[in-house]
């Protein structure tokens, strides 16, 4: 039983990083119509940079400045390499560009940090377990939940109340109309690209601190994220975060029992919620069909 | 039928003939065989990518899978390289027509996905299931074998004679594929790419159109896996993996995704580069990354369309103006809005 809720609470802790992820892919996917095959790069990138600016800044401080990182350099590339797709209406295009620049970061990282795994300290007060029954919560799983349900609901008010959510979310509906009333749609959009990727970032500096830092951290969280997004529904940011935690519990309940079965069984939801329910959990219907 | 083209002719004439001069080049037979199975593969996506428009981001699974049928029949079931072939091919092409129903409703960004996500479930079932597939480490212990037809043995372990066999698959691949987008199959793939709405309207069950050209590219990629199996006389999973996936889909778009050969063009000069770059660099990764942004951004039409446009350009004093403003109102249209929901 122990060991059932230490791997169901695994599974949740890699859960919210899919969960997080599959946030900042479906805005981008939903706004920009671009599949970011490089967000595991911006979570990479926010990652390596927490751990390379820790040292000057302390563990709090990169916890900050990481995301924002990976944020800056995701705007740079959306108005450099992605704006130019836009008017390609092929989403081949925008996917094959993001596939290369996942590439390029990757081996970017293995060149500068090298190919070997990194720890990534986090403070010590956070690193002892809360009790001696439940040893694997530790503080700092606690405090990943909580960052992530704290930026989750901060998320909600930005989209719900602000006028730049409402305009992100008004976008996602119908861009045109969106930008005929007078909204600078390529800002918006650039916007909309960098929050994904602070959320990538932030994923990835919660991520460093669990599963230490390794250059093909990103590509190995992207593909669950994936599958979050058409679990949860395309379309549907709830589903997406709800699709996460659910493949992540899943997997996590999989390792007690059938361990060779942890990542294939993600997979298996994904076909059975296909088959059952084509459009996802939470999917509007018609939406991409 | 179908047209012969002298180009077309001096091509076989050149695949004939490779193993003869292809040393005296730099290169070597086992590369020419490479570029003929990427070939295969290549041009049986672009069944899907370039004349159906279904965004198949997954069809490394369909190799894949084909290339552990094979070696596993080689291994396990009988040592005889035509029976590989064929279990592998099968193999390949029910899995491929068996996935079929979940991503033939699907269109654009969520074809691809769906696509890439299935693509992994095949790739962690060769990686954890060790004791059969040989997990991380790959599929090895099995050779190709001599074909015997009645006394006559074909011993395909020599290099040349592999390449042989491979053209002829090829060919056969080729053929096929030529009579299908010959055919009124052929025209309703094209006719769904160019408006799958206008398709539906028409009667035609555009679901159904699309699922036969998944599971017959699929099926012809699952060939494409088992000659790569063999010529190596192991597999991976980085065979099943999305990034291979992602190099078809690159390959193809590189050469022009319009033209049937297309692809071919996209194989050959990516196989050639990536065999380069990998003994130049350690960093070719970052290369072949760089590759894909530059096509995309300055060749999106590929090189045989680059060809193909610009010949047009020469030959009609008008095609030049009227291309521009076909292409400014293409633009116009599309920009600064895109189709975002349907």
């Amino acid at each position: 039983m122990q060991l059932l809720l230490f791997n169901a609470f695994n599974g949740l802790i890699q859960g919210v990083f899919y969960a997080l992820m599959a946030l900042g892919l479906a805005l981008i996917l939903s706004l920009n119509s671009v599949i970011n095959m490089a967000h595991g790069g911006f979570l990479v990138i926010g990652a390596y940079l927490a751990y390379t600016l820790a040292p000057y800044l302390g563990f709090w401080g990169a916890l900050v400045v990481g995301p924002i990182g990976a944020a800056v350099i995701g705007l740079f590339v959306e108005r450099i390499l992605i704006r130019p797709l836009y008017k390609r209406p092929d989403p081949l295009y925008t996917l094959l560009l993001t596939f290369g620049l996942a590439l390029i970061i990757e081996d970017l990282t293995r060149t500068i940090w090298g190919a070997q795994g990194l720890p990534f300290q986090v403070p010590a007060a956070l690193n002892s377990p809360i009790s001696s029954v439940l040893f694997f919560i530790t503080g700092y799983r606690v405090l990943v939940v909580a960052i992530t349900i704290g930026v989750m609901i901060a998320l909600y008010l930005l989209l719900r109340y602000s006028r730049l959510g409402i305009r992100i979310r008004a976008g996602t509906f119908d861009l045109e109309t969106v930008s005929a009333l007078g909204v600078n749609i390529y800002l918006l959009r650039a916007l909309n690209f960098g929050l994904g990727c602070l959320l990538a970032g932030l994923a990835g500096v919660l991520a460093a601190g669990i599963l230490g830092l390794t250059p093909p951290m990103g590509s190995s969280l992207i593909m669950p994220s994936f599958v979050a997004i058409i679990v949860g529904g395309v379309g549907s940011l709830v589903g997406s975060i709800l699709g996460g935690l659910l493949i992540g519990v899943a997997a996590g309940i999989t390792t007690t029992y059938y361990p060779a079965a942890s990542e294939a069984v993600i997979y298996l939801i994904m076909l059975i919620v296909l088959v059952i329910r084509p459009r996802g959990l939470l999917g509007q219907e018609g939406l991409f069909e | 039928m179908i047209r012969r083209h002298p180009i077309e002719v001096l091509l076989w004439i050149v695949l004939v003939t490779l193993p003869l001069w292809l040393a005296q080049v730099g290169g070597y037979t086992a590369l020419g065989t490479k570029i003929l199975i990427y070939g295969i593969a290549a041009l049986a996506l672009n069944l899907v990518l370039g004349f159906t428009g279904g965004l198949s981001f997954g069809h490394a699974a369909y190799f894949g899978v084909g290339a552990y049928g094979a070696g596993m029949t080689l291994k396990y079931l009988v040592p005889s390289t035509p029976l590989a072939i064929v279990v592998g091919t099968i193999a390949g092409g029910l899995a491929a027509t068996i996935l079929g129903p979940l991503v033939m409703r699907r269109r654009g960004i969520y074809f691809a996905m769906i696509t890439i996500a299935i693509g992994q479930l095949f790739y962690f079932i060769a990686v954890r299931w060790n004791n059969v597939t040989g997990g991380e480490d790959g599929l090895a212990g099995f050779q190709r074998q001599p074909i015997h037809i009645g006394s006559f043995v074909f011993d395909v372990q020599d290099e040349t004679k592999y390449y042989y066999l491979v053209l002829a698959c090829f060919a056969i691949a080729i053929v096929i594929m030529r009579v299908l987008l010959a055919s009124p199959l052929g025209h309703t793939w094209v006719a769904i790419r160019e408006n799958r709405r206008r398709a539906q309207f028409l009667g035609l069950r555009t679901d159904l159109y699309v699922w036969a050209a998944f599971a017959i590219s699929g099926t012809i990629t699952a060939l494409a896996g088992t000659l790569n199996a063999m010529l190596f006389n192991f597999t991976s999973p980085q065979d099943l993996h999305w990034i291979l996936s992602g190099n078809f889909v690159i390959m193809i778009v590189l050469g022009g995704m319009r033209k049937f050969w297309g692809p071919l063009v996209g194989v050959t000069i990516f196989v050639v580069a990536q065999d380069y770059l990998s003994s130049l660099t350690d960093n070719w990764m970052t290369f072949i990354g760089l590759i894909f942004v530059l096509i995309v951004l300055l060749f999106p039409k590929g090189i045989l369309g680059l060809i193909r446009s610009r010949r047009r350009a020469q030959t009609s004093p008008r095609a030049p103006g009227i291309q521009q403003s076909n292409e400014a109102l293409e633009e116009n249209r599309s920009a600064p809005v895109r189709e975002v929901a349907k």
